[in-house]
């Protein structure tokens, strides 16, 4: 599924990702948000990213875009060191690296018409008037909204709508890599089909890779190639969507793949029951014991060794899995339904 | 939401629109411009003395009358008003200068930066302002501008304290991220987006100091600290009128209505500037229109009926219709799912069923009977008697349920010695039981709790047990799930099914989300436009769809089978739902469906659908005879250019 090529350096590439909050001897004392994330993007490649809120998937894509410096680690771009770019280099990333916000009402300032707001992102990179406005136009229309949208205000449109107009706002620079984060979350299904149509388009149609953070592993499965489950900061496994969505090795995994409702109820009544079945914990609020696996309070497998020793990530079948009993899941547990 | 926004792109600026913002714009721009200029146009010099002339009240001659020395007090309190309208503008000016900069750093840099200027500003305000004041006349003399300078140095640190928050509300906005994202340096994004976000209490906060300015000035000169004689000043003309109170009481009306006037109308500009309050006017509840229901109505059904709707439309009064003829039934122990897009009537039909519509909503037709009674548009004083003990309701914010003041103990046990009539001790302890119930393990810490501590799931749960506190029959849950996560959306899923199968009771669930519906719901009813367009069980409806917008929202939906293959696009419905009031003749999906014909733009009845459901759309029988299938999409559809309305 993977189609990174050799020669050329991944799109995205992220190593030992270390991200704490605040700083003291009291920030050192809690669990960094995002603690020792890998990954790599290729070109034209969508990463999912996944885990319940919380789990620092935010955090991960405000490093990338340099809204929130990492404490350790390494970002790469295109293979250039971005991790502590300047004000002045971001400005040039800017171009190639664009973001999407979650929540369409507070992403667009309420005070000013679509025009400005996508003439100012251009501004940055010294094209103005005509040639600012035009561009705005086209871009607006490569989303599918009318090209007289730029005279309006946000207030003017619709959550989808808004959506659309920040993708476009991503877009207006021609950059090559967007970090989507939850972009379809706060929309209708409906709208939600809308927008995801559109991005899966527009990633075929400019070779973008997204790193498209999402809760929803059912929407991760339509849009990405490969997906990447967070737990608490920490990779829990990877690998093709398809392989970790119908074959997870991680029981985090498995318990994320069994809550998600589907719309047939015969085959949902069997998915519950089989939710049921594994027993695994609710959430809690308790930190983790930071020797061990972050997963042991809430894990139906948890032993003393996954209390003592925190497990590293393997290499097993296709994906990577953090968990020292990778090999029983989906062997022997879950338990074959009766 | 909109009509608020929009109001601000209109000509004249908000504050304009009151009495009060025009009272104090208008009386500062003229007495402003009046001192300014007053040195041109005043009948007398200030030191123009007439001592024939002393002490005397408003003539021909002397418009405003004359002082002790004869001097006449119209030239002198216009010209009185130059020095203490600039001289506060300049120190509302080095109050912003040094202030705002410092509030912009700290909400930027937060942490130790914030901390930092947080403790210079606390500083600063703990001095005693008089006394300074006071002594920086003392050693650099009379000379208000430097002296005011002084003074808006100490009032900086009190603007800090009040816009902090302001600022550090207004980085939230994604819209900031997404500016720095674009590479926009940090003052350009302060300049450009945060302040335009804060004008208002800046405008509001400015105003306020400036009337605080005017008083100080004039008080100063009232103790002697003014221009210093002949030049005039408000506050010095006002000791001259109070020692001649005896003589001539008249020289005090002149000066003394002169400032208050103007203090007066700085600060009617604060309130215009600051608007009206966040708070919604209270409208008391309109006498409702009696609906009477046929008694024909009443005995239908099974002796198990819960609730039975029929024909229920809700109007804006005065305005569109947001329900429009709505029917259906819930059996005792039935949940039902009433799912569609958002801004199709779904929450409002669950509203009405407690009586709880907004202001200027209201129930115009139709009938709700729960257990044999009709409560549709009962008075509240009725009302209030079934919501809570008969009807509860949670929502997709269990934050909105539960009071941040009180603690989850105080919050559960009221209702319960309300509802039930117990006592203290009782009701702590059906409160634990009811914690256990929603299944939180750690009851008695939890009941400790203040809502701000609970997780979203945590929250949710105790929302759920206070709506249990009544022991209601019917639980009406809107969105009860959207904002959590799939895995607590799971348990809270589970809980509610246990509950129904525990206590029996009836629920009905509004959500956007088929998944959810199959796992928990028996029935459906599917909502387009104000109208329920499909509905039957639950087997029926998402198994076979006979609904062209029910086919459209089952294929919208990516999650599919684990062993099928991902589509290559989703089914999406084009467009949007349109908005009440804008609604097509004949079928309201029209403009929206794959199926659109001709016949479909005229009024048709729905037909009889599944076991004992109905399909609101009068090509049903054809569409199944051909097996018709909402078709996705083809590539590139998406980016058609769109001129719905939003
Ligand atoms: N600005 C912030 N300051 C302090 N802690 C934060 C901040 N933003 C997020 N966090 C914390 O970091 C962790 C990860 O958060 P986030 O990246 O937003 O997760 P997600 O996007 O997966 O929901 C959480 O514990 C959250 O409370
Ligand atoms: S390491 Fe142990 S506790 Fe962690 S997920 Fe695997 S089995 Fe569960
Ligand atoms: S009546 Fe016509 S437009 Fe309406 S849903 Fe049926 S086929 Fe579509
Ligand atoms: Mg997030």
């Amino acid at each position: 599924m993977t189609t990174t090529v050799q020669s050329n350096p991944p799109a995205i590439e992220v190593r030992d990702l270390v991200v704490r909050y605040g700083g003291g001897r009291r920030a050192m004392k809690t669990p960094p948000a995002v603690d020792g994330v890998c990954f790599d993007i290729a070109p034209g490649e969508t990463l999912g990213l996944v885990g319940e809120s919380g789990s620092g998937k935010s955090t991960i894509g405000k490093a990338l875009l340099g809204l929130q410096p990492p404490t350790e680690g390494t970002i790469w771009l295109h293979g250039k060191d971005v991790t502590a770019a300047s004000l002045k280099e971001r400005r040039t990333l800017a171009s190639e690296l664009r973001v999407v916000f979650q929540d369409p009402y507070s992403s667009l300032n309420p005070a000013r018409r679509i025009g400005q707001t996508l003439a100012e992102s251009l501004r940055l990179i010294g094209i103005k008037g005509d040639a600012a406005r035009a561009r705005a136009i086209t871009t607006l229309e490569s989303v599918g909204l009318p090209s007289d949208s730029i005279e309006r205000f946000p207030s003017q449109f619709s959550g989808g709508q808004r959506q659309r107009i920040a993708i476009a706002r991503a877009l207006v620079r021609d950059p090559n890599v967007l970090v989507l984060d939850e972009p379809v979350s706060a929309l209708d299904l409906s709208t939600q089909a809308q927008v995801l149509n559109l991005l899966a388009d527009l990633r075929d149609e400019h070779k973008l890779a997204y790193l498209f953070i999402a809760h929803d592993l059912g929407v991760v499965r339509f849009l990405a190639h490969r997906v990447v489950v967070l737990y608490r900061g920490q990779v829990m496994e990877s690998g093709p969507v398809e392989d970790v969505t119908s074959r997870p090795r991680h029981p985090y995994s498995v318990a994320l793949t069994a809550a998600a409702p589907v719309p047939r109820p015969a085959e949902q009544i069997d998915r519950r029951a089989h939710r049921e079945a594994l027993s695994v914990g609710s959430a809690s609020t308790a930190p983790p014991d930071p020797k061990g696996c972050p997963f042991a309070s809430r894990c139906p497998l948890a032993d003393g060794q996954c209390h003592a020793e925190r497990p590293m990530l393997r290499l097993i079948g296709g994906q990577r899995v953090a968990c020292h009993h990778a090999e029983q899941v989906g062997v022997t547990w879950p338990p074959p339904p009766n | 939401m909109s009509s608020i926004r929009q109001a601000k792109h209109q000509r004249i600026p908000a504050f304009l629109r009151s009495w009060g913002g025009v009272f104090g714009a208008g009386w500062l721009i003229f007495m402003f411009l009046a001192s300014i200029t007053a040195r041109w146009w005043r009948p007398y010099d200030v030191a123009e003395q007439d001592l024939i002339a002393r002490l005397q009240g408003p003539s021909s001659e002397y418009w405003l009358g004359t002082d002790a020395v004869g001097r006449d007090l119209f030239s002198r309190v216009f010209t009185a008003g130059a020095l203490p309208l600039q001289a506060s503008a300049v120190m509302v000016l080095v109050a912003f200068g040094i202030g705002l900069p410092l509030i912009l750093i700290a909400a930027e840099r937060g942490g130790r930066v914030e901390e930092a200027i947080g403790r210079f500003a606390e500083t600063i305000m703990s001095l005693p302002s008089t006394v300074i004041l006071l002594a920086a006349i003392g050693a650099i003399g009379n000379r208000i501008y430097p002296v005011m300078m002084i003074f808006g140095l100490l009032v900086s640190a009190a603007l800090y304290r009040i816009l902090i928050g302001v600022a550090k509300s207004s980085r939230q906005h994604l819209y900031i991220d997404a500016a720095r994202v674009d590479g926009m340096g940090s003052i350009r994004v302060n300049l450009a987006h945060v302040l335009p976000s804060m004008a208002r209490p800046i405008a509001v906060q400015a105003a306020i100091v400036y009337a605080i300015g005017l008083l100080i000035i004039n008080g100063l000169a009232f103790l002697g600290f003014g221009p210093g004689e002949p030049q005039p000043s408000w506050g010095f003309m006002i000791k001259d009128a109070s020692d001649n109170i005896f003589n001539s009481p008249w020289m005090m009306v002149p000066p003394g209505v002169a400032l208050s006037l103007t203090v007066m109308a700085a600060n009617a500009l604060a309130d215009a500037l600051a608007g009206p309050l966040g708070i919604p006017e209270y409208t008391p509840p309109k006498r409702r229109r009696t609906i009477s229901a046929s008694p024909a109505q009443q005995s239908e059904g099974t002796d198990n009926l819960a609730l039975s709707v029929r024909d229920l439309s809700v109007v804006v009064e005065g305005g569109p219709t947001l329900v429009s003829g709505i029917s259906f039934d819930l059996r005792q122990g039935e949940v039902m799912g009433l799912v569609g897009e958002s801004g199709c009537g779904k929450t409002m039909t669950a509203r009405s069923l407690l009586g709880l519509l907004p202001a200027g909503v209201e129930v115009s037709s139709g009938s709700i009977i729960w257990q044999g009674r009709q409560i549709a548009g009962l008075p509240e004083r009725d009302a209030i008697k079934i919501r809570g003990r008969e009807i509860a309701m949670i929502s997709q914010e269990p934050m909105v349920a539960l009071d941040p003041l009180f603690s989850v103990k105080s919050q559960l046990t009221r209702p319960l010695r309300r509802f039930r009539g117990v006592g203290r001790r009782e009701a702590r302890r059906i409160a634990l039981e009811l914690l256990r119930q929603v299944g939180i393990v750690d009851a008695e810490r939890v009941l400790r709790c203040y809502p701000h501590q609970l997780s979203g799931g945590m929250a949710q749960r105790v929302a759920i047990a206070l709506a249990l506190t009544g022991s209601p029959k019917l639980l009406i849950a809107d969105e009860p799930t959207t904002a959590l996560d799939v895995t607590v959306q799971a348990e809270i899923l589970s809980l509610l099914r246990a509950l129904v199968a525990e206590t029996g009771m009836s629920v009905l669930l509004v959500s956007h989300d088929l998944g959810v519906v199959a796992d928990i719901c028996d029935r459906i009813a599917v909502m387009y436009s104000g109208q329920v367009v499909e509905a039957g069980t639950v087997a029926e409806v998402l198994e076979d769809p006979y609904h062209p917008y029910t086919m459209a929202l089952l294929g919208a939906n990516p999650h599919v089978a684990d062993d099928a293959p991902e589509p290559e696009r989703l089914a999406a419905i084009s467009g949007s739902v349109p908005p009440p009031g804008n609604w097509p003749e004949g079928c309201r999906f029209a403009d929206r469906c794959q199926f659109a014909a001709s016949e479909c733009s005229v009024a048709f009845e729905p037909e009889p659908a599944h076991v004992d459901g109905m399909s609101l759309c009068i090509r049903t029988g054809e569409l199944r005879r051909t097996g018709a299938q909402w078709a996705p999409e083809h590539r590139g559809a998406e980016l058609a250019v769109e001129s719905e309305a939003p």
